[in-house]
């Protein structure tokens, strides 16, 4: 006995033990099933509800569509043949109609020879935004970056090249003036005397120098008027326009609101509260009948491009609120470090905290893009053709007169395809990022 | 020692309005201030000059007279005889309505969706994922035209609820879905129905007190009472007692099929379909956003959180009731709020199935009829504002509690 | 371990670097810093301790001005500190500070952390800048790291980082605020080394900290502060091993008890 006890207390392994397998149980599909769909009566009523509800839904929508028939002139035509086809009034969908204008909610009413045109500044954007979207891309595509939004422009409205090159030279010149004060070490002056020199070039000589570099070298595309805009070509310049213009104000706002600076906080907090309080119909009603009462008198101008002021405008206060956020997360040694450094308020702000802060708000400014992308829907109502108008219109026509369904399914499976790939980037982006700051 | 040769701290040199810290803010203030008003009185003078060369005016005096136009829906009644302030109001109150309806549906519809989602069952986990997804990533405006095409081209007309060979039949027997609306059943108010209501009232007040009485009794004398079938139990049983007492003071209006003439439904309230659409769009959208934040709020909640709760030997109704749920809540109410603001917001799209809101009334056919095109939107615009306010400072109200907490 | 083994103390010039008379600070209500004199000559190394909420940071904070003090005198390197901004950018260029939790910039690499500054505040060339920042990475001994993320690198290695990048101004002064507290023991020693040696080269330094091993190495002079007044100062050998004031004895008990 004491031998034995001896034994015990004292004791080296001298042979490692070898991993085993589990107990075996069952396997495969039944085990899987037990566990993920009837692991208890809850469970089972859950399952049975569950596929309840999905029967209810796909009962009529599969066969209705899976029955769909594509090749047809005209809505009675594609009755005519469902009739020959599946006996009469059997539900089958008719998506003849997608494949016949599916150019128009595609892109509206561009000129039909033209649709490179937006295709090719779509891409343009999307290879602008990528240092911008993705770390790993090449510095160098910056400089694309800032170019782009001019050259997008002229694709799309097209006219001379030119004006969209002197456009983009005041900015040049600007910024060349600044730079060279800057250096010399008076930064307010160096802002004044920049932005001054922009605005004199954009007034006096943007236009006579856009003129004479269009005789020696007449570049141009057939200019495109705004009334052609439509369809998904409508939603995505609008959304896209709206959010791109509308970082540097909520980037400005935000850093307003966050300032110590009593009154100035105060109107910010109380645009972006006025902003955010009131729909957008009722934003796009103003752009649409009171805008004008507060411009000089006279000045009418498209109603596109009032659109897009009053979208950047109201998208400006929800993108300033994203950036309020990246700002509350950057830790306050950020601030310490760079004021014990003895860099001025702008240069933190430009070197230290705007790199960090838009950082973090990347998803959040992405989804306030899907918001606002499936939002130009609304303009719809102020009778700009969205998807949704463009639909109306179609079913408006005596071919198509009566097709409801086909034509909403397909524009929402647009909008779900481009959404929901971009909130999936946003959700990667927070991921990586919530990695990254560990 | 060397100390800088500074001025007397009282000499102002106008150098100081830039360089001093105590000066510089208050330049930039007021150089901000100037351009603003600038802006403004630049916006104004534009303002005036177009208002002079239109020949209009700014005045609001156009509200008092007769509008002149009928609205299918209203909570309070209304002809095309009263004026363009009452049909506002029509609107207004219509708004809140819908918007009442969608957020307690959304939240509902949201709460279930969200624990859903997170079931261990895989099937309805994935039903739900698909349902939030989709709804999420479709715009709005698409869902309310789709969910009145549903209405109003897949049911049934009323002539089809008659008869011996009915194809369609009332759901439960006593709501209808029809092409032409919603019938549901009314209540009827009648003799002892204010007794009645005392009767509910004063019920739930015992509730209340039973509650705050259970919950001090244990805190005295460490014995928990039941709390939740006592409650019950105090809330129906005098109900339902002084309602057969009383004589059943309360009646159900149920809709019913002429059986002659005209096929139509008579009895009980006609929802039109418009606010149906409306409300179960907003509903579904807006549900499938906050089953995401429901869902995260959950998540947030760690693990480790239950398992402490578990290891101190709470049970697992006790650990989600005083241990996960206050801090989930804490997470999801704020954005919960936020959800309910666009909610409202998102009213206005019932322009776009004809619902008589305030963004179809006094946005709408009033504007164009009067071409008061500044007031009406003035008013508009301060109406949703001033619904946003209210329901912000709720939020705050809320999160400054919590924060208190948090001490 | 006497400070006199280890190195003879470099000589202190009589110069003023930090002149501090009846210096008062408040947060709200709270009377923080209460009639602070100190004078701290050039080449003067100068240890701050005391219990925490004592009130350390808040003074060295108020030398660089990242705190407003609300009534006395700052004059730093013959500057005073006012509301004049000049002032204030002027001392913040001529005076380092390294932070207990370091404060790099993330989304910089280690040596555009240390070139930033003199580009920006210095309008020193780049090229010029980084040369600088690279003496001053290998003074730290980490210039392998140049090009990394502060991300990347161990906590001491950070911290020397954050020491080089104060020395790329070329201050005249250097406040450390805790610098080796929320470092593992192993990194601490490797942080120690670096100040020792900057101490060693003569640079006015006041540190807040509790290594006592440090203070006695390099330290001219020991302050105690407790609730906002400074207590004791002496040598460090005098304070170490017969401390007047009753708080310091206690003080010295509880962190060299244990
Ligand atoms: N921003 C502030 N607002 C109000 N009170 C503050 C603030 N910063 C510090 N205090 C208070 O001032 C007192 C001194 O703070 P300080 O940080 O200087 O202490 P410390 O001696 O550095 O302490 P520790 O050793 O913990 O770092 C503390 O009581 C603290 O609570
Ligand atoms: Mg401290």
């Amino acid at each position: 006995m004491s031998e034995i006890h001896a034994e015990t207390v004292a004791f080296a392994r001298d042979t490692m033990m070898p991993p085993a397998p589990p107990p075996r149980r069952e396997t495969g599909a039944v085990r899987w099933m037990r566990e993920n769909l009837f692991s208890g009566p809850l469970n089972i009523i859950l399952t049975i509800l569950a596929a309840w509800l999905l029967w209810l839904a796909l009962r009529d929508l599969l066969p209705w569509a899976w029955r769909g028939i594509w090749q047809a002139g005209s809505a009675s035509e594609c009755r005519a043949i469902r009739d020959q086809l599946y006996g009469e009034g059997v539900p089958a969908a008719c998506w003849a109609v997608v494949r016949a204008r599916w150019r128009q909610l595609l892109f509206g009413f561009y000129p039909a020879d033209g649709l490179w045109r937006p295709l090719l500044a779509l891409g343009l954007f999307l290879v602008a935004v990528l240092p911008v979207l993705f770390s790993g891309a090449p510095r160098r595509l910056l400089w694309l970056s800032a170019a782009a939004p001019f050259v997008i422009v002229w694709l799309l409205w097209g006219g001379s090249l030119w004006g969209p090159v002197a456009a983009a030279l005041g900015f040049v010149v600007g910024w060349a003036i600044w730079a060279a004060v800057a250096r010399r070490g008076n930064a307010g002056l160096a802002l004044l005397l920049g932005l001054g020199a922009a605005l004199a070039w954009w007034f006096l000589l943007a236009r006579p120098v856009a003129a004479g570099l269009a005789s020696v070298a007449p570049l141009a595309l057939v200019p495109v008027e705004s009334r052609a805009f439509g369809g998904f070509t409508l939603s995505l310049v609008i959304g896209l326009a709206g959010i791109c213009l509308s970082l540097p104000l909520g980037v400005l706002l935000a850093l307003a609101r966050r300032s110590e600076l009593f009154f100035i906080s105060k109107v910010a907090v109380a645009y972006i509260e006025v902003i955010r309080g009131v729909p957008l119909i009722v934003w796009l009603l103003v752009a649409q009948v009171v805008l004008n009462y507060f411009l000089p008198r006279g000045t009418n101008f498209d109603i596109l491009l009032r659109v897009i002021i009053m979208v950047t405008l109201f998208s400006s206060a929800y993108i300033a609120e994203v950036i309020r956020g990246g700002l509350a997360a950057l830790p306050s040694g950020q601030y310490e470090a760079a004021d014990a450094l003895g860099l001025g308020y702008w240069q933190a702000t430009r070197l230290i905290v705007l790199p960090q802060a838009l950082k973090i708000s990347i998803p959040g400014i992405v989804n306030s893009f899907i918001g606002l992308f499936k939002d130009t829907t609304l303009v719809s109502i102020i009778s700009l053709f969205d998807p949704m108008r463009i639909s109306s219109t179609i079913r408006a026509t005596t071919e198509w007169g009566g097709i409801y369904w086909e034509l909403y399914v397909f524009v929402a499976l647009v909008f779900f395809a481009f959404c929901f790939a971009m909130s999936r980037y946003s959700i990667w982006l927070e991921r990586r990022l919530e990695r990254s700051h560990r | 020692m060397t100390i800088a040769a500074e001025p007397p701290r009282r000499a102002f040199r106008p150098s100081q309005l830039i360089n001093d810290s105590r000066y510089r803010g208050l330049t930039i203030q007021v150089v901000a201030l100037l351009l603003l008003a600038g802006l403004i009185a630049y916006l104004g003078h534009n303002l005036v000059v177009n208002l002079r060369a239109l020949g209009k005016d700014f005045d609001f005096g156009f509200l008092g007279n007769r509008a002149g136009y009928d609205i299918g829906q209203t909570l309070i009644s209304y002809t095309n005889n009263d004026t363009h302030a009452r049909a506002a109001l029509v609107g207004m109150l219509n708004t809140l309505l819908v918007a009442a309806l969608g957020c307690v549906t959304a939240t509902v519809i949201g709460v279930l969706a969200g624990v859903l989602r997170l079931s261990k069952n895989w099937l309805i986990g994935r039903l739900m994922t698909v349902y939030v997804e989709l709804f999420r990533n479709v715009p709005l405006l698409l869902w309310i035209v789709l969910v009145h095409a549903v209405l109003s081209n897949a049911t049934p007309i009323p002539a089809e609820f008659r008869g011996e060979g009915a194809t369609a039949s009332m759901v439960f027997g006593v709501i209808a879905f029809t092409a032409q609306g919603t019938f549901i059943p009314w209540p009827v108010w009648g003799e002892g129905a204010e007794l009645l209501t005392v009767v509910l009232l004063l019920s739930i007040l015992a509730a209340l007190v039973w509650r705050s009485y259970a919950r001090r009794r244990q805190m005295a004398t460490g014995r928990p009472l039941p709390v939740l079938w006592v409650a019950l139990a105090i809330l129906v049983l005098p109900t339902v007692l002084a309602f057969l007492l009383l004589g059943r003071p309360v009646t159900f209006d149920v809709p019913t099929m002429r059986e002659t003439g005209i096929a139509r439904f008579n009895g009980g309230v006609n929802i039109l379909n418009s606010l149906v659409a409306l409300w179960f769009a907003l509903a579904l959208y807006t549900g499938a956003f906050i089953a995401e934040i429901v869902r995260g709020g959950i998540l947030a909640v760690s693990r480790g959180q239950s398992e402490a709760a578990f290891a101190l030997g709470l049970r697992p109704g006790r650990t989600m009731r005083l241990v996960i749920l206050p801090q989930a809540l804490r997470v999801i109410v704020p954005p919960l709020i936020s959800q309910y603001l666009n909610l409202t917001k998102n009213t206005s799209l019932a322009v776009a199935v004809g619902y008589a809101d305030l963004r179809a009334t006094l946005g709408g056919v009033t504007m164009n009829q009067t071409g008061r095109e500044l007031e009406s939107i003035l008013l508009l615009g301060l109406f949703y504002l001033v619904v946003s306010l209210v329901i912000s400072g709720a939020m705050n109200v809320y999160n400054r509690r919590i924060a208190l907490k948090e001490r | 371990m006497t400070d006199a083994a280890l190195a003879p103390p470099p000589p202190v010039s009589g110069e003023v670097a930090v002149q501090i008379t009846g210096m008062n600070k408040w947060y709200g209500q709270f009377h923080v810093l209460r009639d602070i004199d100190l004078t701290v000559t050039k080449g003067e190394r100068i240890v701050i301790c005391g219990p925490s909420g004592s009130g350390k940071s808040t003074l060295i904070r108020c030398i660089n001005r990242l705190e407003e003090h609300q009534s006395g005198q700052i004059v730093v390197d013959g500057t005073e500190l006012t509301s004049n901004l000049k002032n204030v950018d002027k001392v913040r260029s001529e005076v380092g500070m390294v932070f207990q939790h370091f404060n790099l910039f993330p989304h910089l690499t280690v040596l555009e952390n240390c070139t930033l500054a003199p580009i920006w505040v210095r309008k020193v060339p780049k090229r010029e800048a980084e040369e600088t920042a690279m003496h001053f990475l290998h003074k730290v001994r980490i210039p392998e790291q140049a090009h990394k993320y502060p991300g990347q690198l161990s906590g001491g290695q950070q911290q020397r980082v954050a020491i080089a990048r104060s020395l790329c101004m070329r201050p005249k002064i250097m406040l450390f605020d805790e610098p080796t507290s929320a470092l593992d023991p192993e990194m601490i020693k490797e942080v120690l080394d670096t100040m020792i040696e900057l101490a060693r080269d003569g640079m006015t330094m006041l540190c807040v900290t509790h290594e006592m091993g440090f203070a006695q190495a390099v330290a001219n002079r020991v302050i105690f502060m407790d609730q906002g007044q400074i207590v004791e100062q002496n040598t460090p050998r005098e304070f170490f091993n017969n401390p007047r004031s009753e708080r310091s004895k206690l003080f010295l008990s509880q962190i060299l008890g244990h």
